[in-house]
């Protein structure tokens, strides 16, 4: 949802992701001026959409990193995150599966490393054990690790969530709205944007994902370069062969988690990812090669995995910073800003920690900030058609017809479901298809584009050859036959 | 509140096959309703502008929605009952009935309980993701059907430049579509060194507009950040493709024609045992999936060439129903029917000892002059010459009574060899 930029602000963020989503979230709770600032058509659309889904258990990285703070401190809060914001999210739990002895030691050593870190009721396991836990595993399987405290949640409905909240406490979002040039005047920061407009702020917040690099040059900030990490990943159906009950990781490498089998909270599987650097921030390209890659390391742990069963493939991106720890400091160089930067893997777990440190990095350089009483806590919850048993569909299509008329069918999202995420300010199809999951199913939108189409004409007004995927530039149709016939 | 309504027989989807089970239930002197998710009658006939339909059935030919209303005119007139824009999600066997629970915006939530379904859902088109072309992921890449859909029934224009992926019918009939709708089309690119359309619809869709087919070749790559700019295609030698010899053709659209998959999310749903080969429900002699009552028919049970063969197979399948709901089941013997050499699959699966039958099946080879022998054990039942198979095609093949008349207890075999061979 753009809404127009006015006055002075307290505090921009730039980049409306799961890091800008939940510092603003968490600035909205104060008697502040907040807006966020996005540069794609929605939020959620640049790293935050396309990740694993993890909510780490923090095993993974050394006691004394930031990230592992954050990533612990995290991971605890988000129960009460679910509770107040309604968005999909499940504590499975992980396995690390060992294959060999060496394998076993080092989940021996991420064992050791997550009690340093605090995390809760790790267990080793033996074959025996893990088998008896997740029965798809190769019987080939060693022993393991058990974090119970690991999780699955739905990425951008999460962000979403965050977003939606913010708003609703006075959060002001602009969309389509990318930095362009920044100036400091008089104490005020003056940020322009490509399409010429202005917005005024006491403070900035770099959560600019991948481009943290270029929003911190335009304000004259730090010089540093966010190296992208990419990951393909593979998205199989509904119902498909070895599915398991955990998130299932690999013995780690160096550089990578390595390559999971996931049980996504949506009930579909996701294996992936890969990783690989790569100079170019826009390559969400996926290869044959890879695909071949990640069903090799997934058969390896879960054998009945089968690429037939294959919905759709898609690839992602890991903003890292030199060091690989995130940067999140208060600006030694600009005046008034504050970096959010290399928030790659753990960052989706660490997100609603890293809103609370902003907030006390703020806090500590003089922000006065001062409880609003009024704050809304709570998101009211939207009915998933999908989810309800006949008595209650039938109770809702009392109340709203549009309940009744299913539009995507491979995944039963209503018409209701549809004007309600357009209404929420979603209006294109990558946009709608996050929010409601239409078009996320088996057919891939075969079926339901049409219809939401003709649903986003019809209540945005918009001409239909301007409706995009993700924004302009990526229209669905080129033209009408009515008005090439006038022409002709 | 959910209303609950009983009837003989629910008809899940109101495309050809829907309709045509739905009148032999209906003449069998059934209470039958039709459940439809569209605005009406006729599935995605209404889309298939095109003529070439009914050269069987009517013997005459027809466009799509030309075909669709005759049958959709006949179910008006009969006075089945039918509820359109309303969705099937839920079929259960509750032993003594069938619920099928539905959805609309007008009706609610409705339990139907009936003694009989018939899925007749029809079948979804396999996409990008189910054949893996890698590169980015852009706007303008369609599926051949839903781009069918967006010209000839909302009148819109999906792209200016187009190239397309399979020669299955669909894509070829879009070749000529979008052609006709002022587009480029720049080739179609098959992976098959034949084609997998009709042969008709190759002469009259693509060399009668100078359209390239690409034979033996694939897409390896999708170009372009927020909308299609280019594809790569390369040439397969010996299961690889041949990377000395990609090229590129700058293009805003890519179509995929790779196929059709029966639905049967509903099958499933009530547990019907799934059929690997065609990824539709099993069905035995009598139309009837492995849940007691539910019957299959139409694409939603194997995919066609042509409607004619649907609506034929359908007619069937409504008659058996009527069998089943007169007398309560069947208690007839049923011989299995395996697909022996060079038969890729045969549906039914199953039929009926000493009584005909309509076999339908898929050819793994190619050749002028072939024979199809449905043997048991040692003995040839019955056997017959076909001027061309080729794998594209399905045969469809009725077998009468008489020919039958000794078959019972050991599974039949169906087979097929060139004629010169085998005679």
């Amino acid at each position: 949802m753009t809404s127009r930029l006015c006055g002075t602000y307290d505090v921009v963020v730039v980049g409306a992701g799961v890091c800008g989503g939940a510092i603003a979230r968490q600035l909205s709770k104060y008697d502040l001026r907040v807006a966020i600032l996005e540069k794609c058509a929605d939020v959620s659309f640049g790293v935050s959409k396309a990740n694993s889904g993890i909510i780490h258990a923090g095993f993974h990285h050394p006691t004394d990193t930031l990230k592992t703070k954050l990533e612990i401190r995290g991971n605890m809060m988000f129960e009460k995150l679910q509770h107040e914001l309604k968005f999909p999210f499940e504590r499975v739990g992980i396995l690390v599966v060992a294959f060999s002895p060496e394998e076993m030691e080092t989940c021996r050593n991420l064992y050791l490393q997550g009690c340093e870190n605090g995390v809760s009721r790790l267990q080793l396991l033996n074959a025996a054990k893990i088998r008896a836990m997740e029965d798809v595993l190769s019987p080939d399987v060693f022993g393991g690790l058990y974090a119970p405290t690991g999780g699955i949640i739905e990425p951008y409905r999460y962000v979403f969530a965050l977003i939606e909240s913010a708003t609703l406490n006075g959060v002001t979002l602009a969309t389509r709205w990318e930095l362009a040039q920044a100036h400091r005047r008089q104490g005020v920061w003056e940020l322009v944007s490509t399409g010429g407009e202005t917005c005024r702020t006491r403070w900035v917040v770099n959560a600019a994902g991948l481009y943290a690099d270029k929003v911190s040059g335009i304000l004259g900030a730090e010089e540093f370069q966010i190296v992208p990490r990419k990951g393909e990943e593979y998205l199989l159906r509904r119902g498909a062969q070895g599915c398991p009950r955990h998130v299932l990781f690999p013995v780690p490498s160096h550089t990578s988690k390595g390559m999971l089998v996931i049980p996504t909270v949506e009930g579909t599987v996701m294996v992936g990812p890969t990783a690989h650097e790569t100079d170019d921030k826009c390559d969400v390209s996926t290869s044959a090669s890879n695909l071949r890659l990640v069903f090799d390391n997934a058969k390896r742990m879960v054998p009945a995995i089968s690429s037939r069963d294959i919905i759709t493939a898609f690839a992602g991106m890991r903003p890292t910073v030199e060091g690989q720890d995130f940067f999140i400091d208060i600006s030694s160089m600009a005046s008034n800003v504050v970096q959010v930067a290399g928030i790659q893997s753990p960052g989706l777990t660490a997100s609603p920690a890293i809103g609370l440190y902003v907030k006390d990095l703020l806090k500590e350089a003089g922000l006065k900030l001062t409880e609003k009483p009024g704050f809304v806590h709570d998101l009211s919850a939207s009915p998933v058609v999908r989810d309800l048993d006949g008595q209650s569909l039938a109770k809702l299509i009392e109340r709203d017809r549009a309940y009744g008329n299913i539009v995507c069918r491979c995944e039963r999202v209503s018409e209701a479901q549809i004007v309600e995420a357009i209404r929420k300010g979603h209006t294109t199809l990558d946009g709608i298809k996050f929010y409601t999951r239409a078009g996320m199913g088996r057919c891939q939108g075969g079926f339901c584009s049409y219809k939401i189409l003709r649903i986003i004409q019809r209540e945005t007004h918009m001409p239909i050859e301007s409706i995009t995927k993700r924004g302009p530039g990526s229209e669905i149709v080129l033209g009408t036959l009515e008005e090439e016939g006038a022409r002709t | 509140m959910i209303e609950r309504q009983e009837c003989d027989v629910v008809v899940v989807g109101g495309g050809a096959a829907g309709m045509a089970g739905a009148l032999a239930c209906h003449e069998q002197g059934l209470r039958v309703t039709v459940i439809e998710r569209e605005e009406s009658l006729g599935g995605i006939l209404l889309q298939c502008i095109h003529n070439g339909f009914g050269l069987h059935h009517f013997g005459e030919e027809l466009t799509g929605p030309e075909y669709a209303l005759r049958f959709r005119q006949s179910v008006e007139e009969s006075g089945i009952h039918v509820c359109c824009r309303t969705t099937a999600f839920r079929l259960e066997d509750k032993g003594s009935y069938r619920s099928v629970m539905t959805c609309s915006g007008e009706h609610g939530v409705r339990e139907y309980r009936a003694k009989a379904v018939i899925l007749s859902v029809g079948c979804r088109e396999r996409n990008r993701g189910n054949i893996g072309i890698p590169g980015t992921r852009p706007a303008g890449v369609f599926t051949a059907g839903l781009a069918q859909r967006l010209t000839n029934i909302d009148g819109y224009i999906p792209g200016r430049r187009v190239v397309i992926v399979g020669s299955g019918d669909i894509g070829l009939i879009m070749a000529r579509r979008m052609t006709w709708l002022g587009a480029k089309v720049l080739g179609v690119v098959e992976i098959m060194p034949t084609c997998s359309g009709l042969l008709r619809n190759v002469v009259q869709c693509l060399e009668d507009f100078d359209i390239p087919l690409y034979l033996g070749h694939v897409v390896t790559k999708i170009i372009g950040a927020d909308r299609v700019r280019a594809v790569e295609v390369g040439p397969m030698r010996d299961g690889e493709v041949d990377t000395s010899a990609v090229f590129r053709l700058d293009c805003d659209t890519l179509l995929l024609s790779v196929g059709l998959v029966p639905e049967h999310d509903l099958a499933q749903d009530a547990q019907a045992e799934i059929s690997p080969d065609t990824n539709g429900p099993i069905v035995d002699a009598n139309w009837m999936t492995s849940v007691p009552g539910v019957f299959a028919c139409g694409n939603g049970l194997h995919v066609h060439d042509l409607v004619d063969d649907v609506s034929h197979e359908s007619r069937l399948c409504g008659l058996s129903v009527a069998d089943f709901v007169r007398v309560g089941g069947f208690d007839n013997e049923q011989l299995t029917v395996n697909a022996g050499t060079n038969v890729k699959y045969v549906m039914p699966g199953k039929i009926a000892s000493g009584r005909g039958c309509s076999l339908s099946f898929r050819s793994l080879i190619e050749c002028e002059k072939a024979t199809c022998t449905l043997r048991q054990g040692p003995n040839i039942l019955v056997s017959k010459t076909l001027r061309f198979v080729r794998p594209a095609e399905m045969i469809r093949w009725d077998i009468t009574t008489e020919k039958l008349k000794g078959a019972c207890g050991e599974p039949v075999e169906l087979s097929l060899g060139k004629a010169t061979n085998d005679e």
